[in-house]
């Protein structure tokens, strides 16, 4: 039995944080997949407008309206709501890093880590300079 | 062309280009953002928000496999993040300003720049035992798995690689790329870090770095899920299929090959950008 001292070493932690990476992907592949599919379905055979840039309806450009927006079963919130998870996997995994190194005493780098994370989330919650 | 066609088109391009960057170990979002806008006519804003959502899942996807190899080096990586996330945000936040055809120069620019890093050997290093302070003071000396054992390492150079990191990060939020060999450069050259610590390292910052840009893309309505959905999606398994393939391929030709081809897509971004075509 190690002592509680050695059981968060850097390597389990680092495992445990591929995992949770692995399976934040394959979570948001599945969910965009499901929204690609209906989105396909019903615009296929629509004319595609990538060319000129106008932007997102506001509903799918927040956190707030896109988790709001989800539950409505339309392809294109599908997908978004598989993007937002996405984005939030590396997300996750630093603040995961933030316990794991408060776990090892490590406080300077729950200090950095807890810089880091602030920089996402404000990001995140639309702040930009 | 209606939507599923093109769909399945940008998907297939994008799987082909997930697939020759993993193996090239360049990384594919380098090439979708010329891909989607000079041979799919999408907007140039629309394509750098799909390439960074597609960085995002490649970096995910490869993390996993890499850290039970025990090369990366976390602390280096979170440390280093402070320096790529601010810069992220600022350069998603100037992509935002700038008008199209200077984000395309730009983006020309780093392609060539890649493309003659790509093709050129990395200069030889002497190995260095010196102790650095301010690595040790931040715990950056570690050890990491040989064929001989366990090998150690001293890092140095820490104000240099956080300087190019935050270039490395401003880069990635302007452009919607992963600056992969920016980074690689500021960890293997500046800070002495071995190259296989650097890449892995790297990989893992990616995602992170990405996800600080994705924050500010989403608001400005960069991110299409029509287009981001098939680019996503064939970039990841184009880069799944390449890491699986990568211990029994030869790559040597295949990188030269693949420089080639980023150089001429460099050439044709800063053509398209100065006569303001895109």
């Amino acid at each position: 039995m190690n002592k509680p001292a050695n059981r968060w070493t850097d390597q389990r932690v680092e495992t445990i944080i591929g995992n949770l990476l692995r399976a934040g992907v394959s979570l948001a592949a599945a969910v965009v997949v499901l929204g690609g599919i209906v989105f396909l379905a019903r615009h296929g055979r629509a004319i595609p407008h990538y060319a000129i840039f106008v932007g997102e309806p506001f509903e799918l450009c927040t956190v707030s309206g896109i988790v709001r927006r989800a539950a409505s079963f339309r392809g294109r919130n599908t997908i978004q709501l598989g993007l937002l998870l996405l984005i939030a996997t590396p997300v996750a995994r630093v603040a995961f890093s933030v316990v794991a190194f408060a776990l090892e005493r490590d406080r300077l780098y729950v200090g950095i880590t807890l810089v880091v994370l602030a920089v996402l989330l404000f990001s995140l919650a639309g702040g930009h300079v | 062309m209606n939507t599923l066609e093109l769909t399945l088109l940008i998907w297939l391009g994008s799987l082909l280009a997930g697939f020759l960057g993993s193996l090239t170990g360049l990384g594919g979002g380098i090439v979708i953002t010329p891909l989607l806008t000079l041979a799919f006519g999408v907007n140039i804003r629309y394509a750098i928000g799909a390439t960074l959502v597609s960085v995002i899942a490649t970096s995910s996807g490869a993390a996993a496999a890499y850290v039970k190899e025990g090369f990366t080096n976390i602390r280096i990586g979170m440390f280093l993040e402070v320096a790529t996330t601010v810069g992220a945000v600022m350069g998603a936040s100037v992509a935002a300003r700038l008008p199209a055809s200077s984000i395309a120069v730009i983006f020309g620019i780093v392609l060539l720049y890649s493309a003659y890093m790509a093709s050129r050997p990395s200069p030889p290093r002497v190995a260095d035992d010196h102790r650095d302070r301010l690595a040790t003071l931040l715990k950056f000396d570690s050890e990491y798995p040989t064929t001989a054992g366990l090998q150690s390492y001293h890092v140095r150079g820490v104000p240099a690689g956080f300087s190019l990191m935050f270039v490395a990060g401003t880069l990635s939020g302007l452009l919607g790329i992963g600056s992969g060999a920016l980074k690689v450069i500021a960890m293997d050259q500046a800070m002495r870090v071995p190259f296989k610590v650097s890449t892995t390292t790297s990989n893992f910052m990616i995602g992170v770095t990405a996800a600080a840009s994705a924050g500010v893309y989403l608001q400005r309505g960069y991110i299409d899920p029509g287009l981001a959905m098939p680019v996503m999606l064939g970039v990841l398994l184009g880069a799944l299929l390449g890491a699986r393939l990568l211990p029994r391929t030869r790559t040597t030709w295949l990188r030269a090959l693949f420089a080639v081809v980023v150089a001429v897509l460099a050439v044709e971004m800063i053509y398209h950008g100065v006569t303001g075509k895109l």
